[in-house]
């Protein structure tokens, strides 16, 4: 069965060790993760959310999923590919450097990148957007002289009224 | 940040806050839990708990001789009671040593709590003396598992533990308690005082799911229950709502390693034991059945034979209180999570409400089908006059128990698959192996547990010469609390379930698999305290099984068996449910791919 990518995400108590556990659930059960967000959502209930890329035939994603439900301190697990309207973002900080920064300029102003430092002989530019449009910039910059890139991994969020 | 710095709504005592030492509330969360014996080894991380432990009485203290055995023996007792078991270890390698039976427990569902001390908060991170990351060590081997850091989360976490061990599908969990906690005093809540906030498994089944079930059983024409150790850990009801459901249908019934014992091998529905090492009807039952009814089991490899190949034909329904269980291995029909016992009862409760019938014209034909399938007799085997049987010394030691309160634990091997098919087994609890792990060593230390729960039992190891040297040890521990447990050693000289394997899959190169340098095991047990008794002749048998039965110590039994019988019938790895052997064994029979299996 062919792979799908699925983007899942976890709300789960922020306790000491979450991350751990989530990872390896991963690593133990041999389920890719292409990548992972986490952060705190709510201080006053203490809970975080965990963000998922991954990928595996249709059977796997379900297991995943499963799985994840099965942690303790999971309250709640979705699975973004399926929900209807759910965003999905990702940011990357990019770095060019070369003589000529100009043709990097003009490129990375046509996908909406803003310019976070310029040295001259390198700049940095932050792009926040889609994971797909992130990886088509990094493939146009990748001739403009890019030299280092950061990304943060996808977030993703409903635009559901609940 | 921990959970609680800022947990919301932080559970508030209702009676008033009572003021006690981390080491006093684990003994007093003990025993408001109404735990009666925990099974233990001391070390330095845990001297406090010991202390509170020796000035209170309520609690009976069981030393084992190695933490391992401690696991173990607490997962005997947790089977044979339907209570969790409770361990009390030491950091470092008191807790490493606990490992392996915390995955033991995992595998095989038991509720298991384990408290392991561990260095001062202050020292964690600093690689101080017998400090062992046991979070990290266990967290793939726990159900959940908990570091205390504040003594006021104490009381909470460890009736936490307790819910989480017990609740859903039941584990064994982790208390790691820094040695400076338990000197510390803070509140102690009460058991009533705490509710996990997020834990809440699906116990209730959904009544679409029973009502669809119930009208594919009143369909099938060649249908079969499918039971596992679910249907133990569900609880006695359970087992008596899968009779009902059983007589009510007609249907047969066959269950796996961990189920034996849920439903009476006495009824004639009983195809015995399905799987690697299971009965010809049992397995072709699965085969060629139209309607499958798995009751909390989970489709393991030793079960389900060749996965592409697996009963091709047949609708499928699962339960199981684990959703991840559901479409785990094998795609089903219908999907039903919840306890077993009230899941089963519900399925009663409708058959008799809608009146429904079995389709008898179709059950006639498959009851035939399988009769055809017993006759081949398939757990028959050439008896000897001179040397003892390994399946003659089982029958005989089966049948000289008869009529009494009576446990069994194993081992690994051989023995055990021997022990599985031709005890026959008539209530739940009565049964204690190690099915999803396969621990050599599990037996004697869990008959130790056993023994501990059921005073006046008779408890039985059946084990083999190479497992019970892993946890001989813990012969000590029977003798020091009077706990006349009979280890049954089927003494074939070989891990002979490895030597089997090397004659069906490398040539009889019998590389490492023959028990040199035995112990003299008479002389052991005699030097440990117990009564030891050796058997060469089948003529002897019946009279030194019974001198062991009778004798109020432990006993260690060499019983001295046919070296090379194999363990048949066997489903060879890589085939399928209907391509099993019967006797003997040849290379040709298993695949290349097979080969790869374990
Ligand atoms: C701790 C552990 N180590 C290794 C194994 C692999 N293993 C499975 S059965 C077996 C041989 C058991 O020999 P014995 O206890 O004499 O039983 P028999 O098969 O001869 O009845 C071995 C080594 C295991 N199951 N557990
Ligand atoms: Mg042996």
């Amino acid at each position: 069965m062919a792979n799908e990518r699925h983007t899942l995400t976890a709300l789960v108590d922020n306790e000491a060790g979450i991350l751990a556990r989530v990872v390896g659930l991963f690593s133990a059960r041999g389920y890719n993760i292409e990548s992972l967000t986490v952060a705190e959502v709510d201080p006053a209930q203490s809970t975080s959310r965990i963000t998922v890329v991954t990928s595996g035939p249709p059977q796997v994603i379900e297991q995943i999923e499963a799985q994840l439900r099965r942690l303790v301190p999971v309250h709640a697990v979705t699975n973004w590919t399926f929900a209807t309207g759910g965003i999905e973002r990702e940011m990357a900080l990019v770095k060019t450097s070369g003589a000529d920064q100009a043709a990097a300029k003009t490129a990375a102003a046509k996908f909406g990148a803003r310019i976070l430092d310029d040295r001259g002989q390198t700049t940095v530019f932050e792009l926040t957007d889609s994971p797909a449009r992130i990886s088509s910039f990094l493939e146009t910059m990748r001739s403009l002289g890019l030299s280092d890139v950061s990304r943060t991994g996808v977030a993703a969020i409903s635009r559901d009224t609940a | 940040m921990s959970k609680s710095d800022t947990l919301a709504a932080a559970p508030k005592p209702k009676q008033e806050a009572v003021s006690l030492s981390g080491a006093e509330m684990v003994v007093r969360a003990l025993k408001d839990q109404g735990v009666t014996h925990i099974f233990g080894y001391p070390g330095g991380a845990v001297l406090p708990i010991y202390d509170a432990l020796f000035a209170d009485n309520g609690i009976t203290h069981v030393l084992v001789r190695h933490e391992q055995g401690a696991t173990h023996a607490a997962e005997g007792y947790a089977r044979s009671t339907g209570k969790p078991g409770v361990v009390l270890v030491t950091s470092g390698p008191g807790a490493t040593n606990a490992v392996t039976g915390l995955t033991d427990a995992l595998m095989d569902s038991i509720p298991l709590i384990v408290l392991t001390g561990q260095v001062a908060t202050h020292l964690i991170g600093t690689d101080a003396f017998q400090e062992a990351d046991t979070i990290g060590i266990t967290r793939a081997c726990t159900k959940h598992n908990w570091l205390v850091k504040d003594v006021n989360d104490l009381s909470r976490i460890l009736h936490e533990a307790f819910q989480i061990a017990t609740g859903g599908r039941p584990g064994p969990v982790v208390v790691d308690i820094p040695k400076d906690v338990q000197f510390k005093t803070g509140t102690y809540l009460t058991p009533d005082d705490v509710h996990h906030r997020s834990y809440r498994p699906k116990t209730e089944p959904d009544a679409s799911a029973i009502a669809r079930a119930v009208e594919m059983m009143a369909a099938a024409k060649r249908p079969i229950f499918y039971t596992g150790g679910g249907l133990i850990n569900s609880g006695p009801k359970a087992s008596q709502a899968l009779r009902e459901l059983a007589s009510l249908t007609g249907f047969p019934v066959t269950s796996t390693l961990m189920g034996l014992g849920a439903f009476p091998a006495s009824s004639p529905q009983w195809l015995g034991m399905l799987g690697m090492h299971g009965t010809y009807e049992a397995n072709n039952a699965m085969h060629d059945c139209d309607l499958m009814v798995c009751l909390g089991a989970r489709f393991d490899d030793r079960v389900t034979g060749r996965i592409d190949l697996f009963s091709p034909g047949s609708k499928k329904i699962h339960l199981d209180i684990d959703p991840s269980q559901i479409n785990k291995i094998v795609r089903v029909d219908l999907g039903i999570v919840a306890d077993a016992g009230k899941a089963i009862t519900e399925m009663v409760k409708l058959w008799k409400a809608k009146e429904k019938k079995a389709d008898a014209a179709g059950l006639k034909d498959w009851w035939a089908q399988i009769e055809r399938w017993r006759a081949k007799r398939s757990l028959a085997y050439e008896d000897s006059e001179v040397l003892i049987k390994p399946q003659y010394a089982i029958d005989r030691l089966y049948a000289l128990t008869r009529g009494r309160d009576l446990y069994i634990t194993t081992e690994v091997g051989q023995h055990q698959m021997w022990a599985a098919q031709r005890f026959k087994f008539e209530e739940p609890n009565r049964w204690m192996t190690s099915g999803g792990l396969g621990t050599m060593g599990y037996g004697l230390p869990a008959a130790v547990g056993v023994q501990m729960a059921h005073p006046g039992a008779l408890v039985i190891d059946i084990a083999g010469e190479a497992s019970v040297q892993m946890t001989m040890q813990e012969m000590s521990t029977a003798v020091q609390y009077n706990l006349p447990i009979k280890i049954f050693i089927l003494n074939n000289e070989y891990m002979g379930m490895v030597r089997q394997w090397q004659q069906l899959l490398h040539g009889g190169r019998y590389s490492h698999s023959y028990s040199e340098a035995l112990p003299d095991f008479v002389k052991m047990a005699e030097a440990f305290g117990c009564l030891g008794l050796r058997a060469t002749k089948p003529f002897e048998l019946d009279a030194k099984i019974q001198e062991m039965i009778d004798s109020p110590k432990p006993v260690l039994f060499d019983c001295r068996v046919d070296a090379t019988e194999n363990c048949f019938p066997m489903i060879p790895s890589g085939a399928a449910h209907n391509a099993m052997i019967l006797s003997k064994l040849s290379e040709a029979s298993v695949s290349d791919e097979g080969k790869m299996l374990v």
